[in-house]
Order: structure tokens, then sequence, then C-alpha cells
């Protein structure tokens, strides 16, 4: 019926002429993280990194699996090797750079599949409420019950090594807490007057949680996510530690991390090296993740 | 374009008079909620357990083209009884006949129903979605029942601009940038947006500050008018409810203490509760200073409210037969009191002597 109605319109009645527009949302956030220094010197970092990850085999000083056994575990500003070597006389600088690229990639790809689907767990279960809410929540709660270091060293044992298996067990670590946050968020928004009136509407349950409920959510989500990022990155280098993640000759921090661990007592500053890295690059993480919480707070 | 015209493309079908000005357009009869108590185990297992008696048992009606104005102490179950309205939530029983027609029947499913009551709540920023602008805040509805995107944002502008919000300057913005009373007018024209017939106002003028509810107390007037809506007024100021009322009714504790024409119940309480409430208004004449004691105490608990009469732990009139005896709702010239003295042959002292001027 109304699509006839509006066909015998007169076209220009429903012209829409130009309003003053407000900046949305987003472009509030990045205003606002754009005169936060912290928030910037953490995007530098990161934005440098990712640099290097992606151009590593055009960065790289010298061969990074080039083995000597002549020049094995030098030290810093040894010649020719500005951060040393290591066990098998490989260029502790080069390594570090492509280690860059696997170490992002365990560290992000895991939070990023897990945001999807526990995002979509947890909203449901928030928005839905009452048994359902009760039965996917304490499903989550028999995951959530293992340490996550635990859980993910187990399930990757399980599965076997392997970047894949890797990647997979670590998803399967950050769905339940993200789908705890999501639910949490989504429970709060529900309550919200905005929501009922939507209900009052008479609109169905997927148009309200997509026009009303998703842009509420995902922000506090993410957030969270984005701090897990440096948690997947410790956990990837953990499993890789233990000979569970990447393997070798592959460069990653936790694995380089692994088998400098016997040179500890004859070069430590280069043994280090790759623990330094993943600090640096978590703590951006974090860093990041803060600035973009209190930039989210509409009211500030 | 005006809006009457813009409205009527799509208000031809759906909505419209049924009943004639004579049918109520909202009767609601013996409308209950009750919530339950967090149970115990053993609770949950025999059954039983404690129900918060929120709305227990209510019948009123609302004629086409009035104000209905709803007053009562905080607790009393009149934000419930507007959530019930509204379908927000489940009612424990009873029935809402919508112009006629019971509301969830064939014949007036609840989706068009909800397109026919529209609600203003109090807080106007919780409101309203914080991340959508206020012309797509206001376009949702209509575009919910299926009104073209386009038409619908030119009718959210229609309405702001009717609601005195000038369209260009504040259709793009988002709810924090406008202050409360700006946002209650869009409240209002989000409400309106669905031409609904039926509005109910949940305190929706009482977070403004005065001068500013006296505008919008104005223009909730001018749109009645102009729209031919019907109001359900709610709130705990007893001035704006008779301001703006056309009849008013009386709730305690979950019941309907008294309904009647505005005037008349303010001028001449029947109910000995609505003496008390309005004993507590404070006058601008220092002559007619009230020297009744007003209410004392808090209402008591819902969850076991007293046998009998609920308001004769409070009330200077009980007697012994109020703790016994259920008052039921009596109509006389037009009001309606649930009080025992002006029920005759009640068994109350004064119920047989009773003087309406009292």
């Amino acid at each position: 019926m109304n699509t006839n109605v509006s066909l015998t319109l007169p076209a220009p009645t429903a012209k829409v002429e130009a309003i003053e527009r407000s900046p949305g949302f987003w472009s509030g956030v990045i205003a606002k993280l754009m005169r936060d220094p912290v928030a910037l010197g953490a995007c530098a970092v990161l934005f440098a990194l990712i640099l290097i990850a992606v151009f590593a085999h055009q960065l790289v000083p010298s061969d990074p699996y080039q083995t000597s056994m002549i020049k094995r575990l030098k030290p810093i500003g040894f010649d020719g090797f500005p951060l040393g070597t290591d066990e098998l006389g490989r260029d502790m600088l080069s390594r570090l750079m492509l280690g860059t690229r696997l170490s992002l990639f365990m560290g992000i790809t895991p939070v990023l599949i897990a945001f999807v689907i526990g995002s979509g767990i947890g909203i449901l279960a928030g928005y839905a409420g009452g048994l359902i809410n009760t039965l996917i929540m304490r499903t989550i709660d028999i995951l959530y019950a293992f340490p996550s270091v635990l859980l993910a060293i187990a399930l990757s044992g399980a599965l076997g090594a392997g970047i894949g298996n890797a990647l997979l067990s670590l998803t399967i670590v950050f769905i339940p807490q993200i789908a705890r946050v999501a639910e949490s968020v989504t429970t709060q928004v529900r309550g919200r007057d905005y929501v009922e009136a939507a209900r009052a509407s008479g609109a169905r349950p997927f148009t309200i949680v997509r026009v009303h409920v998703l842009g509420n959510v995902l922000g506090p989500i993410f957030v969270f996510a984005t701090s897990l990022i440096a948690v997947s990155m410790i956990l990837a280098s953990g499993l890789s530690f233990l000979g569970l993640g990447v393997r070798p000759p592959e460069p990653e921090w936790g694995l380089m991390l692994n088998t400098l661990r016997t040179a500890i007592y004859t070069q430590p500053w280069v043994a280090a090296l790759p623990g330094v890295m993943i600090f640096i690059t978590s703590i951006s993480f974090n860093l990041l993740s803060d600035s973009l919480r209190s930039a989210m707070d509409v009211k500030s | 374009m005006s809006i009457g015209i813009s409205i009527d493309h799509i208000g031809a079908a759906t909505g419209g008079d049924r009943g004639g000005p004579a049918q109520p357009l909202l009767t609601v009869n013996r409308l209950v909620k009750h919530f339950d108590l967090k149970k115990s185990f053993i609770e949950t297992l025999i059954g039983g357990g404690k129900v918060v008696r929120a709305v227990d048992g209510v019948d009123f009606r609302i004629m086409k083209g009035e104000t209905l104005g709803v007053v009562g102490e905080s607790g009393c179950g009149k934000s419930t009884t507007a959530r019930l309205l509204m379908h927000l939530i489940a009612p424990s029983a009873g029935e809402i006949v919508f112009d006629g027609e019971t509301v969830g029947s064939p014949a007036l499913p609840l989706r068009e129903y909800r397109r026919q009551v529209q609600m203003v709540f109090q807080d106007s920023y919780s409101s309203l979605n914080p991340r959508l602008t206020i012309q797509d805040s206001i376009a949702f509805g209509p575009q919910v029942h299926g009104v073209p995107k386009i038409e619908s944002i030119s009718r959210a502008r229609d309405l702001l601009a009717r609601v005195g919000l000038e369209p260009r300057r504040f259709a793009g913005r988002y709810p924090h940038e406008l202050s409360g009373g700006q946002r209650q007018r869009v409240n209002i024209a989000r409400a309106l947006a669905s031409k609904p017939r039926l509005v109910i106002l949940d305190e929706a003028v009482s977070a403004l500050d005065k001068s500013v509810e006296a505008q919008v107390l104005n223009l909730l007037m001018d749109l009645k008018d102009e729209f031919g809506l019907t109001y359900l007024f709610i709130s705990h100021d007893l001035h704006v409810v008779r301001y703006i009322s056309d009849r008013v009714m009386v709730m305690y504790l979950g019941k309907v203490a008294e309904t009647g024409p505005a005037e008349a119940v303010f001028e001449q309480p029947l109910h000995p509760y609505t003496r008390a409430l309005l004993s507590s208004m404070p006058s601008m004449d220092p002559d007619h200073r009230t020297e009744e004691a007003a209410l004392v105490g808090d209402p008591p608990n819902p969850i076991d409210p007293p046998p009998g009469c609920r308001f004769h732990t409070r009330c200077p009139q009980a007697e012994a037969i109020c703790a016994r005896t259920v008052p039921s709702l009596e109509a006389t010239d037009g009001r309606e009191t649930a009080c025992l003295i002006h029920e005759p042959g009640s068994g109350h002292s004064r119920a047989d002597a009773v003087i309406y001027a009292a």
C-alpha cells in the first residue's frame, strides 16, 4: 500500500533539504584520540611495527635464516650485527623484524575472530535474556572456569602443534571472555528507555538490535578486545615457547625467547630482546585501548 | 507540506476511529501485575513465594479526546500501569480494550496497537539513542511500520518544526548536544511520528525546570488539539495534573482510590486518601493554609498489603470494618470512589450519613 501511495505523490514533496550535521560519534572519537599524546605515541609505535611486518623482507639488513657457527651469540653492537646474533649465529635484528609478522598475526587474528563470534553470542544472550541467557552464559562459564593459559595449552596440545591450531585454541580462549563483556553491556543497554521506546513502536527484535543495540555495545566490546591483543600475543608466544605454535626456523618472538633461554648467562641482553619487543607491542595495544575507552565516553 | 497531509497518506487504511465518540478509547478491566520476588530453592520446589502486588486489579476508562491524569505516591503503580498499557511488560491478568477491540486479539494485533499508542518517558536523555541523530530517532517508528525512509525523514523534520525545534539546526544533531527541554520536545515528536491516537506521558515534564515545564505543557495541549490526541498523563505534581487533566484518577498501593472530573476531584475529594494527598499541595494563599495533618509515614509494603481497604492503616476515618471489607469502586454522579464511607450499607458508621462536601 505504501509504495503505491508514494508513487502517486508528486516526487519532490519528500525532498531532503540541507541541514546542519553534527560530527558523528566516530569522528568525535578520532578527534579526541588526536589530542591524546599517549594514544598518538602508541599508534605511531604500532604503525611502525605494521610497516616493518609488511615490508620485512625488503627491510631486513641481512638474511634472517643465514646461520654461522663462528658468529654464535655475539653481543649487541657486534660488527655487522647491530643487535647481536642468536644461538645459531643468525642476525637478531633481521629475525626480530621478520618475527613482527607472525607475532602480530598471532596477536590480532584470534582476537578478531573471537570479537565477531563472542559479540554475536553475548549480544544474543544479553538481548534475549531469561532462559536463553542462562543456557548460553552457563555454557560459556564452563570454558571460562579454566585459566586462559592452561586452556590454550590444553587445546593446542590436544589439537597438535602448528600455527592454525594455535590460532584456533587462542580463539576459543577469547570467545568466552568477549561474550561475557558483550552480554553485560547488552543487558545494560537493553534496559534503557530508548530500547523500550523502540519496542513500544512495534519494531522486531532484530531491527532493534541492529539500529539501537549494536551501535551502543560494539564500542565497549571493541575496547575490551583491543586489550586482549596483548594477552593474545603473550599467549601465542607462550605456545611457541612450549613448541606448540610456530615451528623453527620461522622467527617468532615467543619462539626466539625459548631458543635463547640457554644463553641467558652468556648474552643476557640479546636473550632479552624478543621479550622487549613483546613488551613494547603489548603495552602499545594496552595504552591505545585505554585512550580509546576514555575517548568513547560521550559525556566527557 | 503540512503535517496533516503527510500523515494522512498512511493513516488512511489503518487506525482511525471505529466505535464513535461515545465509546471509550481505552478500557482497562481488572488489570493485574504481580512481580515475583526472588524465590528460595524450596519455594521454587513447592510453589508459592511472595509477589509484589504492583498493580492489583485496576479498572478505568479513557474517553476519546480527553486527558486522564493519574496521581499517587511513588510506588502506587502509576508507572507499572503505563508500562502495562504499552505492553512493555506482560500483565499477570486483566484485559485492555482499545476502541472496542481487545488488544492482542486478531482484530487488533499487538503491532498495530503499538502504532496507535505511544509513550513519552521521564528521562529525556536515556530515552534517546545517543548514536542516532535526532531525525533518525524520530523517523525510526514510522520506518518500522513501512514508511519509506525519505518520507519518514521529511515527516520527522515537519514534526521537529511543530514542536518548536528548527529542523535545519536540530535534525542532524545528537541527543547530548541538546538541553533537557529540547530533548523532551524531541521525545514528544518521536511519539507523534507514528501518528498515535493515545499518548502516555509518564512523568514527561517532571524532570524539567518550571519555565520549560510550562512551555512543554502548553505545547502538549496544542498538539492534542491539532492531532486529535488522547492523553494519559502520569505525574506526582498535583498542580500540573490539575492544569492539564480533564479527569483524574487517584491510585493508592496498586488500586484505584478515586476517579472523576479534575475540578470536582480537586474541589471536593471523596476518598480520604485523595483529601490527604490534596492537603499536601502547598497553597499560594496564606489564608487557605491547610491545618489538616498531611499523610504520615510511608505507604505499606505492596508485598503484604493490608487486608480490607488498603488505606485503613493511615486513614483518619478508618473503623474496624475497613480492615475486613475491601471497598469496591462505586459510581456516583460521574465519579467513582473506593471507600466504605461512600458505599451505602457497608457497615461504616458514616456510610449512611454521607455528605459529599465533607
